[in-house]
């Protein structure tokens, strides 16, 4: 049997989109009149043509998706990632016919379910039982079958004390636990699934996680949505790259879509260096020409984040002028909602520096930040430095030379933990194990 | 924080659950009519059942007197129109049927008309978020909703019974009739719901519009008095409304032969209602698919 189950050609959704034509900050009572007027006539002859209506002034299409082609073969888990816009979304919605694809096809074989929230349908008034009921109804099931599944799914969403209560009288806890339950024991064919993983607190993503690799066990076709990218190693067989409106289609292993998502996802402004323009941060004790942030990692490409089990290297250099022994330099690190994590100088162990730091001319700082230390996460490490106890030649938080680097994964070699962990630091510290094997005499 | 997972099985050479003889297969294009509409809508009655459950049951919790609100708004239409009109107006009843019948035999429908035309018409605006999250038939959340309006109608009727005993209105065999003429009024009030309904969720100036059309509706259509008093001349072109037909024909089949059908009219208001529903789902039908992209 030739077992592709979704086969998809060129797909494409187009959406209208408005804009505000630019507005003069006064304006006469005249001028909105007529606007108003010209609104007026507008959307009345877009109402006879049948469109719909689009607020603004100027309206413009837009492709939230364009010319994706794949296949997906029967039992196959496929992964969907791409950064916010890139289409994901729209592309489940198309797949789970929520939607019309404006351009292309799609063919699909066999029973589509789609999870793309969960609780979907819960009504607040009703009680635990009606809602599990209606929401299996919703998502696609008999009532059959739900009724077989019933005692399954109250138990594994623990709440069969609460089982006639309305569920606007749950905690939000017990109300995703009822909703996923329901939602897990759907048994389509073909399952698609948007970010429900990125709900709710580590012990059900963690439930979630585990009953997805039942059903993909189970020989079923999955696709899912996700940002999480270990979610999607772990679960998927391969995975769809959808780049904004352009819909590339890094179709392949796992591995590869996920390292070309990363490599594209650095943000314009993050910048591992910084290089002095010109003729900026003069001053006659030193003036550097330019930082760097480098891992030591041998496989990581340019713009890749760093992996976590590598150390980091901080290098500036400059030029040297003075030898005043209250010159110092360091850095500070901001985590990436901008708190500082701690500052490092130079002199804090460069004792002999003194000696060095008397003589001018070039000369690099480097400062190395070891493995597994700091967090999963974006950072900023800002140059600072003055004159002990004088002035500041670049003050903290001033706009000073800086550079950005983003750790993600290798944040230890334990099973347990491969994402950001709670806290700001990730140290991996040093344990031992000792067994007092005989009692002291 | 992820979790250890159990070894996910490679994808090839994992049969499919179940067996794939008959698996569906569905093809998604743009402008693509669905071929198989009806065997889907029938496919998906499991949702409807428990929609229409889901409505009747949350209109009625969390109210102090609950049905009671269904029997005494017709009630005091009734005591309203049978003084204004009866009274009043001193208008003519049909034969020898008490007034308070009369106008609660033409109430029973044009209630089911009226709360049909305005819970679908704001169906599919309150359901949105299950618009834009799951497929299914759009069709099935306005008829749905009409089910709680039957509700509603069922004790209606109960209350007529009560009216025709009270002054001693014996039915003839013509109340056999009466699912029919029922399941007339229900498809009566379908096509301009569902026309409503779908141009609701474009354009939302018709949620201003249908409260209007039942207020007015109510004066037009033939409620307070027999369509009997209208004059000869106009009585054709008088069931060009729908709701003339059903009307007449509840009352023809309620009050015991003593309202007396007119022929050409009621055919004209067949004609009007079966042109109504057809272009109420044909128009559905064709901007559904773009339901999630507009609500």
């Amino acid at each position: 049997m030739s077992d592709i189950v979704i086969r998809a050609e060129g797909l494409g959704k187009k959406y209208l989109i408005g804009h505000q034509a630019g507005r003069e900050p006064y304006t006469a009572l005249r001028d909105v009149l007529a606007r108003g007027a010209r609104g007026l006539v507008r959307s009345a002859a877009d109402m006879l043509r049948g469109r719909s209506l689009v607020a603004g002034d100027e309206v413009e299409e837009f492709w939230a998706l364009k010319d994706v082609s794949f296949e997906v073969k029967r039992g196959e888990v496929v992964g969907i990632i791409g950064r916010n816009g890139a289409g994901k979304s729209t592309l489940l919605k198309i797949l789970s016919r929520i939607t019309e694809p404006s351009a292309g096809r799609v063919t699909i074989k066999g029973r589509v379910a789609s999870l793309l929230e969960v609780g979907t349908g819960f009504h607040p008034e009703l009680s635990g039982r009606e809602n599990i009921y209606l929401n299996g109804a919703i998502l696609g099931m008999t009532r059959a079958e739900i009724r077989k599944r019933f005692d399954e799914i109250v138990a594994f969403a623990e709440v069969e004390r609460f089982l006639d209560t309305p569920v606007k009288r749950y905690s939000s806890g017990m109300y995703v636990r009822l909703a996923f339950a329901v939602a897990a024991h759907l048994e389509p064919e073909i399952l698609l699934v948007d970010e429900v993983l990125a709900v709710g607190d580590a012990e059900f993503q963690k439930k979630c996680l585990g009953k997805m690799g039942d059903v993909a066990g189970q020989g079923r076709t999955v696709m899912l949505v996700s940002h999480n990218m270990n979610a999607v190693e772990r679960l998927c067989h391969s995975a769809i790259l959808l780049r904004l409106g352009k819909g590339a289609r890094a179709r392949g292993g796992v591995r590869d879509a996920i390292t070309a998502y990363l490599s594209g996802s650095a943000s314009p402004d993050a910048s591992d260096r910084w290089c002095n323009t010109g003729r900026e941060f003069q001053n006659q004790y030193f003036v550097p020409n330019w930082c760097k942030i480098t891992n030591s990692d041998p496989h990581r490409n340019p713009g890749e984040p760093f992996s976590n089990c590598y150390p980091m290297t901080f290098s500036v250099a400059g030029e040297l002028y003075s030898s005043d022994p209250a010159f110092n330099l360091g850095i500070a690190v901001y985590n990436e909602i901008g708190s500082l994590m701690f500052w490092s100088f130079f002199r804090d162990t460069l004792r002999t520096g003194q000696s060095e730091c008397s003589k001018g001319g070039d000369c690099v700082f480097h400062v190395h930040l070891p493995a597994r230390w700091l967090n999963e996460g974006a950072y900023t490490v800002e140059l600072i430095g003055g004159l002990h106890y004088r002035e500041w030649l670049w003050a903290p938080g001033g706009r000073n030379p800086t550079v950005r680097f983003e750790i993600l994964g290798g944040l230890s070699d334990s099973p347990y933990w491969d994402g950001r962990r709670p806290g700001n630091l990730a140290p991996v510290l040093t344990w031992s194990l000792e067994r007092p094997s005989a009692k002291p005499a | 924080m992820s979790t250890t997972l159990s070894a996910v099985s490679p994808a090839d050479g994992v049969p499919g659950p179940g067996a794939h003889a008959r698996e569906r297969v569905t093809v998604l294009e743009p402008g693509r009519a669905e071929r198989h509409y009806w065997r889907d809508l029938w496919h998906y009655r499991d949702l409807f059942a428990i929609l229409a459950w889901r409505d009747v049951v949350v209109r009625y919790k969390q109210t102090v007197i609950g049905v009671a609100w269904a029997v005494l708004r017709p009630l005091l239409t009734m005591v309203v129109f049978t003084i204004v009109f009866g009274k009043l107006a001193g208008l003519p009843s049909d034969g020898a049927v008490p007034y308070p019948a009369l106008v609660f035999a033409g109430m029973l429908p044009w209630f089911l008309f009226a709360s049909i035309l305005s819970e679908a018409s704001a169906s599919l605006v309150g359901n949105a978020n299950l618009i834009a999250k799951v497929y299914f038939p759009r069709l099935i959340i306005p008829t749905a909703s009409a089910v709680v309006a039957l509700v509603d109608f069922a004790v209606n009727l109960v209350m007529l019974f009560a009216i025709m005993a009270w002054y001693g209105v014996v039915p003839s065999w013509q109340i056999a009739l009466l699912p029919a003429f029922v399941a007339l009024a229900v498809l009566a009030s379908l096509g301009p719901a569902l026309l409503l309904t779908a141009l609701n969720i474009k354009y939302r100036d018709f949620r201003y519009i249908v409260p209007f059309i039942v207020q007015f509706g109510l004066y037009v259509s033939p409620v307070g008095f027999s369509s009997a008093v209208v004059p000869e001349a106009w009585r054709f072109w008088y069931s060009l409304n729908p709701m003339v037909g059903v009307i007449d024909g509840f009352r023809w089949c309620l009050l015991g032969g003593e309202s007396r059908l007119y022929l050409p009219g009621f055919a004209l208001s067949l004609g009007v209602t079966a042109l109504l529903l057809w272009l109420g789902i044909a128009y559905f039908r064709r901007t559904e698919r773009s339901f999630a992209d507009v609500v």
